[in-house]
């Protein structure tokens, strides 16, 4: 057994919200290693990386470094133990060349000046050691993404960082980029570099790791040495149920297909496709449900559909035979179509404005909620108390400000307002995110009633239990395909669905989802 | 017309301009380097003022004009001092701050000056001092050139260095280099240990420095006393000059002589048969024409590199 160059024992971190993001965690680092951290998203494996490089104090636990206990504050005070962090987002000024980035904070001095020579002598110096080749005069705005990771690399490196964390590396890489950043990690190894690499593409992981720490649902779900575990034994423990949900469901006849969506296909700014020929419909009483790893083009799907996609797409996306390609939020709700979006702080709701300003604020033009140009003040009070009581919103009335409830009651409030107008489909992206179980119980009841009315529900969720109990026909999502069609989701185990989501495994040709057998 | 193109054309317009441009100038570096750090600060309006009153009540009371200056210094520094402890310590609004600092400038600065002088006009009856003009050797003795470079105030002078100080400050300094990343990207600055409080103080501080000098300009070599408001907007000037100049030193150096030029013609042009209420808004329809002109270029800009 190798000393531990890092310890992390028992960390726990609680946010001041009550959501438990680290449970006892074990995280432990032995030097010259690439040791994977694999995890779903909120496996808490962002938490866990946040306290290491004192971006966030944990609540309680220890960090120990070379036998010495540490604690972590500010970055500052991980930088200084030798601990560099590669962002997923990068930290760099893009005005600057990328020798000024480099030395930022830590400018090298010719009497007031900076010495520009000399921050260009030090880039370069670096990035030939480790074979990181960029051009220290360069403008960053200028550099491709994976050049922008190569300087937030050769930045952690001037700092003195021994042990290097990276985030999500490859997920903005090309599969060229990628194949050159592993290289790179392998020569930092070779001079003796530890690196945490976060990821939850296990073909990467198992390609470059020696070990790897698996994370589900705030807790470690194993650690292992890489040579001793297969793809399909992590993607068992990375990707499962805690408390397996039951839901009865009415027996319901699918009317025609509500939502259709043929060959779209969309190229983001970064030039991946997040869509790839997505074909799928949404029949009247049915819940289709999307499962996968975020950001596998579940967003830009959601996006397409709600017209908040930009940029040229191909394909056809109709909505009771109307084409909504072009079409906005306003004219798609026309055509009878709901939307609870996924961030509730911004998109779902109006924070500061009332419960009832909130609930009228997709249908105050109809005339049966305005005269002219007064609104109907008497009805919509009338309407807000009626859904406050059925969705059972605990709040203290109609005119209070809605930000000031819970997640959960604020939740309800949203999905109330969908629900209530009646809509022929309801797209929901991650319904019941972050709300207490009692919420997430009446979201999903609603959802089932809403079935039972003949609803077509598009259901998108990185909920394992909700995705599974919830959907008629389930499809899992991966790298913006769509690869797998189960029309029995409730019999599709926790194991199989987990080599779809982490791209292990792909249906052939599914069998063209025809929209034939409505008839 | 003859007489509006002689009264353009002459050395003596050429002077004035600089003359004119001077408070302009010194505000507008002021306002260069907080926007740089990514906080606009508005009060330069009241704090102009507050530096132009403390120059003539410090140099009144020690008779030195250049214990004024310091005085209109610290005054500037002080009321920056104030604004950074609001805005970055207790988190108001920068615009709130900035326009309680106008207000109060405006206000208290009549009130001090009632309180020392009994007069809520004037200064008159103090006896401050008044920066020195300087007449360079060799140059004054070149025809054309010599007249409008020679002979001016000290501040002027001062004024025309400061850009290239702050010049090199934003450019060649670990500061100026700290300065625009934390304008640019605060994340980034702080994830490599730069306090973005601290940059943004300092940034602050060194805006009413900068302003203060173009307020201690007006009391003590503009004019020679105090008056209420005696800045009449320059302040805001400043302001749309650092936008015009589209956030460089040369161009904030270029757009505030456009205004001081405007400036300096509204004087000129009071002794021709133009009304003087008339020629007297055009500093400020310069600034509505420089701003709509920055606008749009800059609209052209961004739809040019999107594509």
């Amino acid at each position: 057994m190798q000393p531990h160059l890092l310890e992390m024992r028992n960390i726990i971190k609680v946010y001041p919200n009550g959501v438990a993001a680290n449970r006892n965690v074990d995280f432990s680092l032995r030097e010259g290693e690439i040791h994977a951290v694999a995890g779903e998203n909120g496996a808490g494996k962002s938490t866990l990386m946040k306290i290491l490089f004192g971006m966030e104090e944990p609540s309680d636990g220890e960090i120990w470094l070379k036998g010495e206990r540490v604690r972590f504050q500010t970055p500052q005070d991980a930088i200084s133990k030798g601990i560099g962090m590669v962002h997923q987002h990068f930290m760099l000024v893009p005005s600057f060349t990328v020798a000024e980035n480099m030395v930022l904070g830590m400018e090298p001095k010719k009497g007031l000046s900076i010495h520009v020579d000399e921050a260009v002598r030090m880039t370069k110096e670096l990035s030939d050691k480790y074979q990181l080749a960029v051009d220290p005069k360069a403008k960053v705005e200028s550099l491709s993404v994976g050049m922008k990771q190569k300087v937030e690399i050769l930045k952690a490196l001037l700092r003195g960082a021994r042990i290097l964390i990276l985030d999500e590396p490859t997920a903005v890489l090309t599969p060229q980029e990628t194949e050159e950043l592993f290289k790179q990690l392998l020569t930092l190894k070779r001079e003796g570099h530890t690196i945490v690499f976060i990821s939850h593409k296990l073909k990467e992981v198992k390609a470059i790791c020696d070990r790897i720490t698996i994370m589900r649902a705030g807790t470690t779900a194993g650690v292992f040495d890489m040579a001793d575990i297969t793809e399909q034994e992590i993607s068992r423990l990375m990707v499962g149920r805690d408390v397996v949900l039951k839901y009865e469901k009415d027996e319901v006849f699918f009317g025609p297909p509500v939502l259709k969506v043929e060959g779209l296909t969309y190229v983001n700014a970064l030039g991946n496709k997040a869509l790839n020929n997505i074909g799928l419909s949404v029949k009247a009483g049915e819940i289709v449900g999307i499962a996968g790893v975020e950001g596998n083009g579940q967003a830009e799907l959601v996006k397409a559909l709600t017209g908040g996609l930009e940029g040229s797409r191909s394909g056809k996306a109709m909505v009771n035979g109307s084409d909504i390609g072009q079409a906005d939020m306003r004219e798609i709700r026309g055509l009878g179509v709901s939307y609870v979006p996924e961030d509730r702080m911004s998109q779902g709701a109006a924070k500061e404005e009332s419960i009832s300003d909130n609930i009228i604020s997709t249908r105050y033009r109809e005339s049966a909620w305005n005269k002219g140009l007064f609104l109907k003040g008497k009805q919509i009070v009338k309407l807000a108390e009626s859904l406050i009581e059925e969705f059972k919103v605990r709040c203290s009335g109609p005119a209070q400000p809605i930000g000031m409830l819970s997640g959960g009651n604020m939740q309800k409030v949203i999905v109330a307002r969908e629900c209530s107008t009646e809509p022929l489909l309801l797209i929901a992206e991650q319904p019941t995110r972050g709300v207490d179980i009692g919420a997430a119980q009446l979201v999903h009841k609603k959802l089932l009633e809403m079935r039972s009315r003949n609803c077509a529900i598009l259901l998108i969720s990185a909920d394992l239990n909700e995705i599974l109990e919830l959907s008629d026909t389930l499809y899992v999502m991966y790298d913006g395909e769509l690869v797998a069609e189960f029309d029995k989701p409730s019999e599709v185990t926790e194991e199989e669905l987990g080599l779809y989501m982490l791209g292990l495994k792909k249906q052939e040709r599914r069998g063209g989802h025809s929209d034939a057998e409505v008839l | 017309m003859d007489n509006f193109w002689g009264v353009i054309f002459s050395t003596d317009f050429a002077f004035s301009v600089l003359r004119v441009t001077t408070p302009i100038l010194f505000a507008a570096l002021g306002a260069l380097i907080s926007n740089k750090a990514g906080i606009i600060n508005i009060g330069m309006e009241g704090t102009m003022l507050t530096g132009a009153l403390a120059g003539v009540i410090v140099s009144a009371y020690t008779g030195s004009a250049w214990i004024g200056l310091l005085g209109a210094m610290a005054s500037g520094i002080a009321i920056s001092a104030v604004l950074a402890y609001f805005t970055l310590k207790i988190k108001t609004h920068i615009i709130l701050g900035g326009i309680a600092i106008n207000m109060f400038a405006s206000g208290g600065t009549v009130f001090i000056l009632y309180l020392i002088s009994g007069d809520k006009g004037t200064s008159t009856s103090l006896q401050s001092k008044v920066l020195p003009n300087v007449h360079i050797p060799l140059l004054q003795d070149i025809p054309v050139l010599g007249p409008i470079l020679s002979g001016h105030n000290v501040l002027t002078y001062l004024s025309l260095l400061a850009v290239a100080g702050v010049y090199y400050l934003l450019k060649r300094t670990p500061l100026g280099l700290q300065i625009r990343s934390v304008g640019e990207n605060p994340q980034a600055a702080q994830s490599v240990g730069i306090s973005v409080t601290r940059i943004q103080t300092i940034a602050l501080l060194l805006s009413g420095f900068f302003a203060s000098l173009g307020g201690a300009f007006m009391s003590m070599g503009y004019l020679s006393l105090f008056t209420r408001d005696m800045t009449a907007g320059r302040g805001w000037i400043a302001i749309a000059a650092e936008a015009l100049g589209g956030g460089s030193t040369v161009g904030t150096f270029v757009a505030s002589l456009i205004f001081g030029a405007t400036n300096a013609m509204s004087n000129a042009l009071q002794i021709l048969k133009i009304p003087a209420e008339l020629i007297g808004t055009f500093p400020y329809a310069a600034t509505v024409v420089g701003l709509l002109v920055y606008a749009i270029a800059e609209t052209r800009r961004r739809k040019k590199k999107n594509g």
